[in-house]
């Protein structure tokens, strides 16, 4: 990412964005007629399963031009989004099953598409991770990471699809989450929201790069210095 | 090309032979996937249906065809033999390809005989639901090869594969379970043709990166 | 609080206790990192002091 906004300037941003966030949420936005209060919910629901698209595709174009340019800067950073984009997998998942909750009853649905193609998502990264820790560190763990993260943006639609179909045959009935058509005040909370969601996470993943290269930095130092 | 038609042959007509003389693989997928038939007839409720019977049966295959693809490298790895042919071999997705070959070659001798026991056991099996698990096994065989190529490369790998492969294998799982059960096959065998060939065209394009060093 | 709103307390929540553990693992990563620079700069130092 080119450093044209300092990451404390970010910070700011995103606290500011948070603040309105929240605000906006609560206090702006009415209340849904149909699902009452707990419609709420979507508004980080929603934006947090967008931001984890996000990521995992950042981390699959970071892993492309790992396979191009065979560089361990873009190892971390496709690392870090996966890492990240797993962080908010989870949170869609534990939201969304909060909000399952308490609009159905239900903690956990089959019958809602988003949420089943996160919890394969999910399997699928958390693989990631323990294929990632299983090879020992150098340009070969680079490119097999590289290459199962391309496999992941390649799974997103294909999988989406064959939980679209899956539905088919195995629950024909439909809840659906598209209530009344938003109004203003309330597609405004949401977007806020989302940008709130999305500066939060660009936080969040220049934190931890920043952590990773300070990391790696210092493995090369103490090689330097001879121990 | 006739260069890297003949690198595909030759190796997998390798694994074949190897496979022939010294009988690891086939035998204990065959063992191995009529042995989970008969545990899901106990697993099965009385009056559970034809259609959990199918579910069942595609549980069966994803397994059967982890069993297999776990043993994919193992000639190579036993002899450390990979390096080598990787550096003797031209193009490197010809080793994908080979392998891809055989590993279908093996858990396709391991069908010929799991559908007609699956048919006795259970219930029948028309030519949608035939062709489902042939798309499927093309499927499952193109991205397990790579990812047991990937899960080779590291510590534990008998514990990574299954992990793997597992959710790259779920859409899979989705086609041929409706291409059996579904009263409008055509759709699902659309979907298994996409999902075959997107995830060919990615290992084919990708396995160079996982074997090099 | 209605049923309602416990709920939407826990997604809120959920999130918010996320990003707070999340703040404690990277303080306790800054933690090693300080711990490692500092071994560091004691070599760099009794480096200094030897030659």
């Amino acid at each position: 990412m080119p450093a044209r906004i300092t990451l404390p300037t970010l910070s700011v941003i995103s606290v500011a964005l948070m603040a309105a966030a929240v605000t906006m949420i609560f206090f702006v936005a009415p209340e849904d007629a149909d699902q009452g209060i707990s419609q709420k919910i979507f508004y980080f629901h929603v934006p947090i399963a967008l931001t984890a698209y996000v990521l995992f595709g950042l981390g699959a174009w970071k892993a492309l031009r790992v396979l191009w340019t065979r560089g361990e800067r873009y190892d971390l950073e496709s690392y870090t989004a996966i890492h990240q984009g797993t962080i908010f997998g989870a949170l869609t998942l534990i939201t969304g099953a909060i909000w399952a909750k308490a609009s159905w009853g239900v903690w956990w649905t089959w019958s809602s598409n988003q949420l089943v193609l996160f919890l394969v998502l999910f399997l699928f990264y958390c693989a990631y991770f323990m294929l990632r820790f299983s090879v020992e560190a150098g340009p070969r763990r680079e490119r097999i990471s590289a290459v199962y993260a391309l496999f992941g943006v390649a799974l997103i639609p294909v999988s989406f699809l064959a939980i679209r179909l899956a539905s088919d045959f195995i629950h024909p009935t439909v809840f659906t989450r598209e209530g009344p058509q938003m109004t203003g005040t309330m597609f405004g909370a949401f977007c806020v929201a989302w940008a709130a969601i999305v500066v939060l996470a660009l936080v969040m993943y220049s934190v931890e790069l920043a952590g990773k290269r300070t990391d790696a930095h210092l493995r090369e130092l103490r090689e330097a210095l001879g121990r | 090309m006739s260069g890297y038609v003949g690198d595909v042959v030759a190796l997998a007509r390798k694994d074949l032979l190897l496979e022939l003389r010294a009988r690891d693989t086939l035998p204990a997928m065959l063992l191995f996937v009529v042995s989970t038939l008969v545990v899901f007839h106990f697993a099965l409720p009385q009056g559970a249906g034809d259609d959990a019977a199918y579910g069942l049966l595609w549980v069966a295959l994803v397994f059967t065809a982890l069993f297999g693809l776990a043993r994919a490298w193992v000639p190579e790895r036993e002899h450390a033999a990979l390096d080598g042919l990787v550096l003797a071999t031209g193009d490197r997705s010809a080793i994908w390809l080979a392998k891809t070959v055989a590993a279908l070659a093996f858990l396709g001798a391991a069908e010929v005989v799991a559908l007609p026991a699956f048919a006795v056991l259970f219930a029948p099996l028309d030519a949608a639901a035939v062709l489902g698990v042939v798309l499927a096994s093309v499927g499952i065989c193109v991205v397990g090869t790579l990812a047991s190529a990937m899960a080779a490369a590291g510590r534990g790998r008998e514990v990574i594969l299954p992990l793997l492969v597992l959710p790259l294998s779920i859409p899979l799982v989705v086609g041929g379970v409706g291409a059996s059960v579904s009263s409008e096959p055509r759709t699902y065998v659309a979907f298994l043709c996409l999902y075959d060939a997107v995830f060919a065209i990615l290992s084919w394009a990708s396995f160079e990166y996982v074997v090099t060093e | 609080m209605s049923a309602g709103e416990k709920y939407v307390a826990a997604a809120y929540g959920v999130v918010f206790l996320f990003v707070l553990v999340w703040v404690a693992i990277i303080a306790a990563k800054l933690a090693r990192l300080e711990r490692e620079t500092g071994e560091l700069a004691e070599l760099a130092r009794g480096r200094r002091h030897d030659g």
